[in-house]
């Protein structure tokens, strides 16, 4: 087996690994079978022979029937289908915040359930959601993109126009701004679907803008572009020429299909590692310009407070930021061994090391990160931890290809006012075990 | 401000982008894949008329109301179109209704520990309003009112946001004019603006 990753020092793991070893910067590097994947099967071969000394007691205690399954018919292959999580995963669901209750849920999110997301890809039936006027439903044979303003020649674009381009597929995270809002200075929410649900990841598959821009010719003078959505609330942001033109998408699949209704069928704009509010869904125009256009989803709302009264604007970047999602909060976990996971991602560049504390953040140690470990993206990490059974406080950090380091709440503190809805909450996140096992959240 | 220890990577990253841009093959993970999508040099798109357009051109450059349309509108309009359309979900004169809490007041609210984020005390620029309503309200029916209408809850809003007098008309021109009490209120991002350090024993 072989992965790759970025630049940056780390460490990469494969499958098991308890003690893969760093990996030099490189473009590729060959991952070894780790030790511990050989421990693994050797301690699998150990059990098997207790099981086997003991069998006599053990077998009567605890009789296997044979299953049900083993002696009926499966169920039939459908003529044509569209296949389902099984019935038995039916907790894992999308689900509004718990914390504020909208009177409507048309401008209204819905967080994924990243405990239950195994793997860096999220599913696409459990993408969050956070539309201004619900998801409209829009057939692509109707839908029509257009480009106009600071450039040589308007042009109009129909689906199958854009389908007609060869195609480019990134894996990239996408966070709300509003991410973790309700849990900056009190612990209000429970799990971390709550606490970090504003948070997915896919493979989104479209064109560069820069392409389309190439084709009605850009004023030489433009630096700005405005994206706007077909939705009830005609959402839209302006987004600087460079952004534009470095690495955003006009996108219209993801993880394999064509975009969910609610994800921006049939075309949005996506923004590598910048807040999820500018990667505006169901794109139907975009304005080239010299400024900004200002507009409340860029002054009014999606702006961070500071002291003495003022407001940042324009703070797109999704800072580098980690979380454990297992345990998390809600869950109960038993002494022994807990392999202590989580996510990390940077909408600054790649993950270089995350680290973890099991004493409140008196001392940390290196986590192992899971390959891929790609731009923009959200990393998986992995840290054993022994748990003797007392109180304890968890939590990771992590540190980006940029050698920026995750901030705890106060060292944002220092820089920006805690007041009200704020956004970019990017902060370090404590979960606390009790001596029960219970873990809970310990934001505050 | 960046610190000079990441000054280096933050020149290097753009550089090697546009090296990858040059090269044609805009990569994820930093390795040249030459089946990556080129630069495909077709052209699909369509040529359309700035007036086939005109319906879905309806932004505003807030900050000097380039876009706005001809039409007016006075307070008292403004309030028979509030009471007819919006009241529902904001409540007498905006102070808060079944749905939606006040788009009133605010204004000196920042520098407290309860800040008030109303049309009033927020926008920087008084055409925020015209362009938000007419794109995104009423909720049930967007993009239903006339500009008239429009210009003229604008100038309801403003007013009892005491911004604008009772007999005041807004219009393309004076729209514009209005200076609204946050117009210095922002700064552009100027993050990172934290500087935690990996500590890693004796922490706290």
């Amino acid at each position: 087996m072989s992965t790759k990753r970025d630049a940056g020092s780390g460490t990469v793991v494969d499958g098991f690994g308890n003690s893969a070893r760093p990996v030099e910067s490189s473009a590729e590097s060959p991952v070894v079978e780790s030790p511990a994947r050989r421990n693994f099967l050797r301690r699998g071969s150990t059990l098997a022979g207790g099981v086997i000394a003991g069998g006599a007691s053990l077998a009567a205690a605890a009789p296997l029937a044979i299953p049900d399954t083993n002696q009926t018919f499966g169920k039939p292959i459908a003529e044509a289908d569209y296949g389902v999580p099984s019935k038995f995963e039916s907790n894992v669901r999308r689900r509004r915040t718990d914390v504020l209750k909208n009177r409507q849920n048309y401008s209204d999110w819905s967080m994924t359930p990243l405990a239950d997301q195994h793997g860096i890809i999220t599913p696409n039936g459990l993408i969050y959601e956070r539309h201004h006027n619900g998801t409209p439903d829009i057939d692509p044979a109707k839908h029509r993109l257009v480009i106009h303003g600071m450039v040589r020649e308007p042009l109009e674009f129909t689906m199958d126009d854009l389908l007609r381009y060869p195609s480019v597929s990134k894996f990239y995270f996408m966070e709300c701004s509003g991410n973790g809002l309700t849990d900056w200075l009190k612990a209000a929410s429970t799990t971390v679907q709550q606490t970090h649900g504003l948070l997915s990841c896919a493979q989104w598959t479209g064109i560069p803008v820069s392409w389309l821009f190439d084709e009605t010719g850009l004023d030489p003078a433009a630096k700005w572009v405005m994206f706007e959505g077909a939705d009830g609330a005609g959402h839209v942001r302006s987004v600087p020429l460079k952004k534009v033109l470095d690495d955003c998408l006009i996108v219209y699949a993801q993880n394999g299909e064509m975009l969910r209704p609610e994800q921006g069928y049939p075309v949005r704009l996506f923004v590598p590692g910048w807040e999820g509010n500018v990667s505006v869904k169901w794109l139907r125009r975009i304005k080239v310009g010299d400024e900004p256009w200002h507009f409340r989803s860029e002054t009014a709302r999606y702006t961070d407070p500071m002291p003495d009264g003022m407001w940042r604007q324009f703070s797109f970047e999704m800072e580098c930021k980690s979380v454990i999602t297992r345990p998390s909060g809600g869950m109960s976990i038993k002494p022994g061994m807990n392999e202590i996971q989580g996510f990390a991602w940077s909408g600054n560049g790649t993950i270089r090391a995350v680290d973890v504390t099991v004493d409140g953040g008196a001392t940390w140690r290196e986590a192992r990160l899971e390959a891929p470990v790609l731009d923009k993206c959200l990393t998986r990490f992995r840290y054993a931890w022994d748990w003797k059974g007392g109180p304890a406080t968890i939590a990771s950090r992590a540190v980006d290809s940029t050698g920026y380091v995750q901030p705890t709440v106060a060292d944002i503190a220092k820089a920006r006012a805690i007041v009200g809805f704020v956004q970019h909450h990017n902060g370090v996140f404590p979960w606390s075990v009790a001596a029960s096992g219970e873990v809970k959240n310990a934001i505050a | 401000m960046r610190s000079p220890d990441l000054l280096l990577p933050a020149l290097i990253v753009p550089a090697m982008l546009a090296a990858i841009a040059a090269a044609g093959c805009a990569t994820q993970s930093g390795t040249p894949i030459a089946a990556e999508a080129p630069h495909p040099q077709v052209k699909f798109g369509k040529p359309i008329s700035n007036a086939d357009l005109a319906a879905w051109d309806i932004d505003i450059r807030t900050t000097d109301g380039k876009g706005l349309p001809v039409g007016h509108g006075t307070v008292a309009e403004g309030k028979a179109v509030y009471d007819a359309k919006c009241i529902a979900c904001h409540g007498p004169e905006a102070k808060g209704g079944p749905v939606y809490g006040t788009m009133v007041g605010g204004i000196g609210s920042f520098k407290t520990s309860t800040r008030v984020l109303t049309p009033g005390s927020m926008y920087p620029y008084a055409p925020i309003l015209f362009d938000y309503i007419r794109r995104a309200m009423p909720m049930d029916h967007p993009q239903s009112l006339t500009n008239n209408e429009i210009y003229a809850v604008s100038a309801y809003s403003l007013n009892l946001n005491g911004i604008i007098p009772d007999n005041a008309v807004m219009d393309q021109n004076t729209l514009a004019q209005v200076q609204m009490p946050n117009r210095n209120g922002f700064i552009v991002d100027d993050r990172p603006d934290t500087k935690a350090v990996r500590c890693m024993t004796n922490c706290k």
